[in-house]
């Protein structure tokens, strides 16, 4: 066995730079009487997401016969459900898998802040992300622009109101792709990540996401009456630095969105996950309404300190961890 | 032959791709947070030496190339093929042609050892070291005393290879060059 490895990637100034980070945050929230709360990173349910795989391990000892068990992509369920227990405004930093992520924006474990408002609208809570932005990058005020247009703007298309034809010939014209798909959603995404994210350098916040990436915000018309999902990112420096969402509170809604995920994952011939039963029972005793976001503290800390790869910023990374 | 998914894909990995094989440069890999996952997969056609960017979906894969990398030192040129000899001691020799040579033409030196890389037993590509040693056979007078940062000027190498140089170097200085971006790397002697 080869042990040359056995060094961190980090140098001791950005173990400092990373502390310093997190001591911010934690200020930050403790100023504004955000609580911070610590929920398990092992569930025996996992999120449906179509675009998510989850690391699978077994649990012993909990009363029952050895189980399959999950790590968290996300700490939004156990958020959720100290949330409907009338936890008030929270916020975690939580350690987070997502399988097969690894590049240079990519590490399949990494930290995620996640904080949750109730009462907030998605507008406040973009207000307050451009705060702690301000405060721990210097970041500039981001603009706000819907998803039709940056589409309209960098590509000259409204995604809202396109074909799949349509949508494949632009992907075509523009890259070289080695596969096909009938799923709309996967050449917007195609080119919403190779044609406009890298272009996007000042600070943006995306909003009103087609209602087919709404994921766990809720719907709403826009004002040209268009069906859009309440949820925005902010990207900076061509990244993705964090998603919010208005939070669907519907229990029946979110089931029926769970059932559709399985279902879209059994004829793709993806793995079958169990459901959250209760997240879903907590959303039934009543989740408040709420706005909800995620950021990657490693990418805030990246461009905190110029790296340009996630690498530089982890102490271990998952090949030498 | 194996078959090697995007999560395998790395610089150098050499796949089958269109029927040619292919070496790969470079692979990023791109995901919305949300989103599909996409490898951006920057790859030099091996036969042509041509290089292209290509997206596959997180997940696709691709058959490896049956292709086999030696270390051979190069030999002498004969105007129309590069001569290289196996470095095993069999004395055994290969010719490679233009195309196979192209890429390394600039860092060609007799008794250096470069890697070949050959499918269906013929050399179609030839790869310097990461760093070669060669002498100025052309630039402006050095500044003498200026070993100061800043200045550059060009400078003509023993292959022909125009380099970007400091300004004390001078004819017959011999330089140590990195052949990946073809900079100037430091002066070995005087």
């Amino acid at each position: 066995m080869d042990h040359q490895n056995w060094q961190p990637t980090t140098d001791k100034r950005m173990l400092e730079a990373r502390a310093a980070l997190l001591g911010q945050i934690r200020r930050f929230f403790q100023d504004r009487q955000v609580l911070e709360v610590d929920t398990p990173i092992l569930s025996t349910a996992a999120g449906t997401d179509l675009a998510l795989d989850p690391l699978l391990t077994t649990l012993q000892g909990s009363g029952s016969k050895p189980q399959s068990c999950y790590l968290q992509t996300s700490p939004e369920f156990a958020m959720k459900r100290l949330l409907a227990s009338g936890s008030g405004p929270i916020y975690q930093l939580a350690k987070s898998f997502r399988n097969g992520e690894a590049g240079k924006k990519h590490n399949p474990e990494f930290t995620m802040l996640e904080w949750y408002r109730p009462g907030y609208s998605l507008s406040q809570l973009m207000d307050e992300v451009e705060e702690l932005t301000s405060l721990l990058l210097g970041l500039d005020k981001a603009e706000r622009l819907t998803y039709s247009e940056l589409f309209l703007r960098h590509l000259g298309i409204d995604p809202l109101a396109s074909s799949l034809a349509a949508l494949k010939q632009l992907a075509r014209a523009k890259l070289e792709v080695s596969f096909d798909s009938d799923d709309p959603d996967q050449w917007l995404d195609l080119l919403f990540s190779h044609c406009i994210e890298p272009k996007l350098q000042t600070p943006v916040f995306i909003i009103q996401y087609p209602p087919s990436q709404a994921a766990l915000a809720k719907l709403a018309e826009n004002e040209q009456g268009q069906l859009v999902a309440l949820r925005f990112e902010l990207v900076a420096q061509g990244m993705e630095l964090a998603n919010g969402y208005d939070e669907l509170t519907d229990p029946k809604e979110q089931r029926q969105r769970f059932e559709r995920d399985l279902s879209v994952r059994h004829s793709a011939g993806l793995a079958q996950y169990p459901l959250d039963e209760n997240f879903i029972a907590a959303l039934a005793h009543g989740l408040p309404d709420c706005a909800g976001v995620a950021m990657g503290v490693d990418r805030l800390l990246m461009l905190k300190t110029g790296s340009n790869t996630i690498r530089e910023v982890i102490s271990f990374p998952a090949d030498i961890a | 032959m194996a078959t090697y998914s995007t999560s395998e894909f790395k610089s150098g990995l050499k796949i089958m791709l269109d029927g040619d094989p292919c070496s790969i440069i470079e692979n990023e890999f791109v995901k919305p947070g949300k989103g599909q996952a996409f490898n951006r997969v920057k790859i030099r056609n091996l036969i042509n030496g041509r290089v292209l960017e290509r997206t596959f979906k997180s997940g696709e894969s691709l058959e490896g190339a049956d292709v086999q990398e030696t270390d051979m030192e190069y030999l002498y040129a004969d105007g129309e093929f590069w001569h290289f000899m196996k470095t095993d001691g069999s004395f055994e020799q290969v010719a490679a042609d233009k195309s196979a040579v192209e890429g390394a033409l600039n860092w060609m030196k007799e008794q250096d050892i470069y890697t070949i890389i050959s499918w269906n037993e013929s050399p179609i590509s030839v790869a310097p070291a990461n760093f070669v040693e060669l002498e100025v056979t052309d630039t402006d007078p050095g500044l003498k005393g200026d070993t100061a940062q800043g200045g550059t000027k060009p400078a003509t190498l023993s292959t022909g290879a125009q380099v970007k140089v400091p300004l004390f170097i001078e004819i017959g200085d011999i330089l140590r060059i990195d052949t990946r971006t073809g900079e100037y790397q430091n002066r070995v002697k005087q």
